[in-house]
C-alpha cells in the first residue's frame, strides 16, 4: 500500500511549482482546512512502489492471454510512440479547426476505413468503448421508430448468449430485453425467433461470429425476417476480428453496429480501458449518428455539430470521445493496410481452429463438435467436472501457475462449465502448442492430485480470494490506521 | 507480416493438423454470396518509417498555439514518471482483472485510486472509473433517480450555468427513461446559481440539484446552502467538481450539514494530457449508503485462503455481466490506463503539490485577468470569486477577436456567444500553473492590437507582427 511509505513532509518534490502562493481572492469559507490527505512520498519510493505493482499482473506483454470475446492480441509499440507525439497530446479539444487539420485528417481518414472494413453507409467515432456504442447503436434504432411517428415498438430482442451489455444498453434506451434461445448447433433458434417477431419488436442485437465462436449461417434470413416484422438489425462488433476483409456486416443485413477498436483495431486494454467504440449505421440512419462526426470538403477538414446534424442521437461525451484510441487504431488501420485487414481474420482463424484440433486431440471436448471455428472456440469441461470434481475454475485458476492467462470463464453461460478460448493472429505456433502442453498436465493432474489443482494458483502474489468478505464487509478505501 | 508470426512452415503443420488445405477453407461456413471481395478503398499497408513520417506531419500541421483555453480541459504538468510508469506493458497490455490473482497490480492500484479520491473529495467510496466526466454526470443522475428513496420524482435541477456539453451529454443519456432535466438559471451579476429562481421550486418533487464547483464560468458557488436547500427539499445533492479544485476548495463530502450525497467529475486534471479530448476519465463517488446504487467496477480489500491481504472487484451483482438487463449501468470497461496515471500522478504530488497548482492556476487566471482588463473595454463579466477560470467582456466580435488571435498563434479561450447569447461577446479564458508572465504579457500584447485594429480602424489590413 502506498500509504504505508507516506511521511508526514516527505513529498516528491521536483514535481510541484516551486512556491507557494496564496488563495487570494477566495473566501476563507470556501477552502479547505486541511490538506487532502494524499501519500507523501519520494520519487523513487513512488516508481518502486508502482513498478512493483505491475509486475503483480499477467498482461499481452508479458503471458499468452487468450481471453475469449477479448481479443488480446499484440498492441504495436509505435502505435503509442506515434499518438504521444507533441502535437498529438498538447492539442486542447476546443482548438479552433485551423489548428486541428492534422487530427482531423487522421480521424476522417480512420472513419472512412471502418467504413469500408464493415460495409456501412456512415461512421461515427465518439462512442468511448463498446458499451457506449451499443447505447448509441440502440439509441439510433429508437430515434428512427420514434421520427417515422412507430412509437409502439418497446422490445429489443437479444440471444441469450449474448454480452450482458446487449441487454443492460437496451434497458438504458427505454427498451425491454427479450431473450432468444440459442439452438444445439450454436445458431439461433428460428421457431422461436419467429415466434418472438411483432409489432413489438424495435430490434435484435447480434454478435456474428457469435458469442458461441460460430458463424451464424442463416444471417441473411434472419434480417429477412427482422426487417419484415419492422424491426432493424445491430451487430455486436465483439468478434468482428473474425470476419475482418471477409464478410461485411453491411453485407449480411445490419442497420447498425459497434466496433471494438481496442479489440480488432490493437488498442491497448490498460487494465479494463480506455476502449473506443465507433458506430457505423446504413443509409437509413445516418441523420441519427452521434455527433461530434469529422467532414472533409475537398481543402479542410470540420466538425459536424448540432447545427449540421439537427436529428442526431446527440453527444455521448464532453469532447469526441476517446481521441488517443482513435489515434492509435489509426496507426493500427495504416501499419496493415488493406492487405493487413485479410490477414487478421485468416491467422486468427487458423489459430484458433489449430488450437481447438490439438485440444480435442488431447482429450478436451468442444462444445460445438461438428461446427468449424471462427477466431475462438468454446470448450464445456464438463465432463472432467464430473469424473474429477476439478471444474472449469479450477483449470483456469492452474493455468496462471504455468504462466497463462485463463480463458473467459463461464461465458457464455448457456454451455456448462465452459472456457471460451481467443489465442489471436499475433501468437506463434509453438506457444499455442505450449498451451496445449499445459492442459494436458493439468489433466493429468486432476486426475492424480485434484485437490491440489482445486486449491491452484499456488505461485501467485496471493492464493483464490475470499470475494463473500469483500462483499459482505466492504472496504473499499484505506483509512489512516489500517 | 506485420505483428504475425507464422513461417510458411507453421501454416502448412497447422493446416495439415485441422486437415484442409488452404486458410480460406477455414471460412467455408460464411455463406459464399455474403463474401466481400478486396477491400481496395483502404490505402496499401505502409511501413512503421512511413507511418512516423505521416504522424510527425500530421502533429507537426497542428502547430504548438499558446493554449488559454479550458472549459473542461486543462493543461497541466505531468511528471515525466507518471507515463514512464503507466506505459509499462504490465499495465497498457492488461485487461480488466477478471482473473484477480494474476492482476493483483491492477486491483490494488484501483483501491489506492479509489482511496486517493475519497481523500481528495471527502466522500466514503469511489468507484473505479468511468469513461469521462460529462457521461459520469449522466450516471450520476440515473443513480441519483434509483437512489432517492424519499422522491419517486425523475426530475433533476440543472443549473445553466453548468457546462453546456455536460448538460446535453446528460440529455442524451438519459432521455430515453423519461428523466427530466429542468434548467435552474444562473445570477447575471455573480455568476452563480440564481437562488431566487431555485426557491421557485422549493417543496417540489425533485430527485436531485447537480451543483457544479466551480461552474462553468469558473466561479464558486455557495455549496453549503445549496447542500443544505437540496436536502431539506428531500432531494440529493450531485456535485460536479474539478479535481484540482478539490485540493484546495472545501470537499464535497463537507457540504453543508449532511455533505454532497454524489461527487463526480472529469478526471483529466490529475495526469492525463488535454490530447484533444481524451481518453479522459470520469470519477464517481458517493456515501457509503448509496454504494450498491453505484454503477461501474468497484474494488474491495479482502483476504486470501491465507488470510494474506488480496483486492477483489466486488459487488459485481451491480453489473451488466452478472444482472444484464437489471445492472446499475450497462458500463463494462472503464477508463484504466488512465486512472493508472492519475493515482500515480496523485501520488507524486501529494496533497501538498496539488494545492500548489491549484494555488498557481488560480494565481495566473488572476493575472491574465488583470493584464486583459488593463486593456480598454475588456472587462470581467461576473463579480462572483474564481477557481481559475474567468469570463472576460470583449469590446469587439469575440469570435473574430479569437479568430485573429488564433492566426497569430494564440488560443485565447472559450467562445461562450453560441451557449449563451445573452452575454454578449464574452470569453472564458483559462491560464493554469503552465502559462508564465511572458505568456500572459504575449496574449495581452496581442488582445491589444485585434481591439485596436478592429474598433480604430475597422477597413485596414490586417497588421503584420
Amino acid at each position: 500500500m502506498i500509504y504505508e511509505h507516506s511521511r508526514v513532509g516527505r513529498r516528491a518534490m521536483a514535481q510541484a511549482p516551486s512556491e507557494k502562493v496564496d488563495m487570494a481572492g477566495i473566501p476563507d469559507a470556501m477552502l479547505r482546512t486541511s490538506q487532502p490527505p494524499l501519500p507523501e512520498v519520494s520519487e523513487m519510493q513512488a516508481v518502486r512502489h508502482f513498478t512493483r505493482l505491475s509486475q503483480k499482473n499477467f498482461s499481452i506483454d508479458t503471458q499468452f492471454y487468450p481471453l475469449g470475446s477479448c481479443t488480446m492480441k499484440y498492441n504495436p509499440r509505435v502505435c503509442n510512440t506515434l499518438a504521444s507525439l507533441p502535437g498529438m497530446l498538447s492539442r486542447h479539444p476546443l482548438a479552433p479547426d485551423t489548428h486541428s487539420q492534422g487530427f482531423m485528417a487522421c480521424l476522417y481518414e480512420l472513419q472512412d476505413i471502418l467504413k469500408t472494413a464493415t460495409g456501412m453507409h456512415a461512421v461515427s467515432l465518439t462512442p468511448a468503448a463498446g458499451a457506449q456504442g451499443e447505447f448509441a447503436g440502440v439509441g439510433m434504432i429508437r430515434a428512427y421508430h420514434d421520427d417515422r411517428g412507430d412509437k409502439e415498438r418497446s422490445e429489443i430482442l437479444v440471444p441469450d448468449a449474448a454480452h450482458g451489455t446487449n441487454p443492460a444498453s437496451a434497458v438504458m434506451c427505454g427498451y425491454k430485453a427479450r431473450e432468444i434461445p440459442t439452438g444445439s448447433d450454436g445458431d439461433i433458434d428460428i421457431e422461436a425467433l419467429k415466434s418472438a417477431l411483432g409489432p413489438q419488436t424495435a430490434g435484435i442485437m447480434l454478435t456474428n461470429p457469435s458469442t458461441v465462436g460460430v458463424f451464424e449461417q442463416r444471417i441473411k434470413g434472419i434480417a429477412e425476417l427482422v426487417h419484415a416484422a419492422g424491426g432493424l438489425l445491430y451487430y455486436d462488433g465483439a468478434n468482428l476480428n473474425a470476419i475482418l476483409g471477409k464478410v461485411r456486416p453491411g453485407d449480411m443485413g445490419f442497420d447498425v453496429i459497434h466496433m471494438n477498436l481496442h479489440k480488432t483495431f490493437s488498442t491497448p486494454h490498460g487494465g479494463g480501458g480506455p476502449g473506443a467504440g465507433p458506430v457505423g449505421v446504413s443509409k437509413r440512419l445516418e441523420p441519427y449518428l452521434p455527433i461530434p462526426m469529422v467532414d472533409f470538403d475537398g481543402n479542410d477538414y470540420r466538425w459536424l455539430t448540432e447545427r449540421d446534424r439537427p436529428d442526431s442521437i446527440g453527444r455521448l461525451s464532453a469532447f469526441a470521445g476517446n481521441a488517443g484510441v482513435l489515434i492509435r487504431a489509426y496507426i493500427y488501420a495504416r501499419l496493415l493496410g488493406r492487405e493487413g485487414m485479410h490477414r487478421v481474420s485468416e491467422y486468427s482463424t487458423l489459430n484458433a481452429n489449430y488450437l481447438l484440433k490439438r485440444l480435442m486431440e488431447t482429450g478436451f471436448d468442444a462444445a460445438y463438435p461438428e461446427r468449424r471455428a471462427s477466431h475462438e472456440f468454446i470448450l464445456t469441461l464438463k465432463k472432467q467436472a464430473k469424473e474429477l470434481g476439478v471444474n472449469t475454475m479450477d483449470f483456469a485458476k492452474r493455468l496462471l501457475d504455468y504462466g497463462v492467462h485463463a480463458p473467459t470463464t463461464y461465458f457464455p453461460l448457456l454451455v456448462p462449465e465452459c472456457l471460451l478460448v481467443e489465442p489471436t493472429e499475433t501468437e506463434a505456433k509453438e506457444d499455442l502448442d505450449r498451451f496445449v502442453e499445459i492442459m494436458r498436465t493439468i489433466k493429468q493432474e486432476a486426475e492424480s492430485q485434484p485437490d491440489m489443482v482445486k486449491q491452484a494458483p499456488h505461485t501467485m502474489p496471493v492464493r483464490r480470494l475470499d470475494d463473500v468478505r469483500a462483499a459482505r464487509e466492504l472496504d473499499l478505501a484505506w483509512k489512516p490506521g489500517d | 507480416m506485420p505483428f504475425i508470426p507464422h513461417t510458411e512452415k507453421d501454416i502448412r503443420e497447422m493446416l495439415a493438423t485441422i486437415g484442409v488445405d488452404h486458410i480460406d477453407a477455414l471460412f467455408d461456413e460464411i455463406p459464399s454470396e455474403l463474401r466481400c471481395g478486396e477491400l481496395d478503398a483502404i490505402p496499401p499497408g505502409m511501413p512503421e518509417m512511413e507511418v512516423s513520417r505521416l504522424m510527425q506531419t500530421r502533429a507537426r500541421a497542428d502547430g504548438q498555439p499558446l493554449c488559454f483555453i479550458g472549459a473542461g480541459a486543462y493543461d497541466h504538468h505531468i511528471p515525466a514518471a507518471v507515463w514512464e510508469l503507466t506505459t509499462r506493458g504490465e499495465f497498457y497490455t492488461a485487461y480488466t482483472p477478471y482473473q484477480a490473482e494474476a492482476s493483483q497490480g491492477t486491483l490494488q492500484l484501483l483501491y489506492e485510486y479509489q482511496s486517493m479520491m475519497t481523500a481528495l473529495t471527502g466522500m466514503a467510496v469511489s468507484n473505479a472509473s468511468l469513461y469521462d466526466g460529462a457521461s459520469a454526470l449522466a450516471e450520476a443522475v440515473l443513480m441519483a433517480v434509483r437512489g432517492n428513496r424519499k422522491s419517486k420524482s425523475k426530475r433533476i435541477l440543472l443549473p445553466r450555468n453548468l457546462h453546456p456539453t455536460y448538460r446535453r451529454v446528460v440529455h442524451t443519456i438519459v432521455c430515453n427513461q423519461q428523466i427530466e432535466l429542468v434548467e435552474v438559471g444562473y445570477d447575471s451579476v455573480t455568476g452563480s446559481i440564481d437562488r431566487a429562481e431555485l426557491e421557485r421550486y422549493s417543496g417540489e418533487d425533485f430527485a436531485a440539484l447537480v451543483i457544479p464547483q466551480p461552474n462553468f464560468f469558473g466561479v464558486l458557488e455557495a455549496v453549503d446552502e445549496l447542500t443544505d436547500w437540496a436536502h431539506d427539499n428531500g432531494m440529493l445533492a450531485i456535485a460536479v467538481v474539478n479535481p484540482m479544485a478539490m485540493a484546495i476548495l472545501r470537499p464535497a463530502g463537507e457540504w453543508g450539514d449532511l455533505g454532497a450525497d454524489i461527487c463526480c467529475g472529469e478526471g483529466q486534471p490529475l495526469g492525463s494530457p488535454v490530447a484533444s479530448g481524451g481518453p479522459y476519465f470520469g470519477f464517481l463517488c458517493s456515501t457509503g449508503k448509496l454504494v450498491r446504487q453505484m454503477p461501474g467496477r468497484i474494488i474491495g480489500k479482502t483476504v486470501d485462503l491465507d488470510g494474506k491481504t488480496g483486492y477483489a472487484l466486488t459487488l459485481q451483482a451491480r453489473e451488466q455481466h452478472i444482472r444484464r438487463s437489471k445492472a446499475t449501468s450497462n458500463i463494462c470497461t472503464n477508463q484504466g490506463l488512465m486512472v493508472t496515471a492519475a493515482t500515480i500522478h496523485m501520488t507524486l504530488m501529494g496533497g501538498e503539490g496539488l494545492q500548489r497548482v491549484a494555488a498557481a492556476s488560480h494565481a495566473n487566471t488572476g493575472k491574465l485577468t488583470q493584464a486583459l482588463t488593463s486593456l480598454p473595454g475588456v472587462e470581467t463579466a461576473f463579480k462572483g470569486a474564481v477557481f481559475h477560470e474567468r469570463v472576460l467582456r470583449l469590446p469587439i466580435e469575440v469570435t473574430k477577436a479569437l479568430r485573429a488571435l488564433a492566426a497569430h498563434n494564440v488560443l485565447g479561450g472559450f467562445d461562450l456567444s453560441d451557449d449563451y447569447p445573452e452575454l454578449g461577446d464574452a470569453v472564458l479564458v483559462c491560464a493554469t500553473e503552465l502559462r508564465n508572465n511572458d505568456d500572459i504579457e504575449n496574449y495581452r500584447g496581442k488582445l491589444e492590437r485585434v481591439i485596436q485594429s478592429q474598433v480604430q480602424t475597422p477597413c485596414q489590413l490586417k497588421p503584420d507582427w
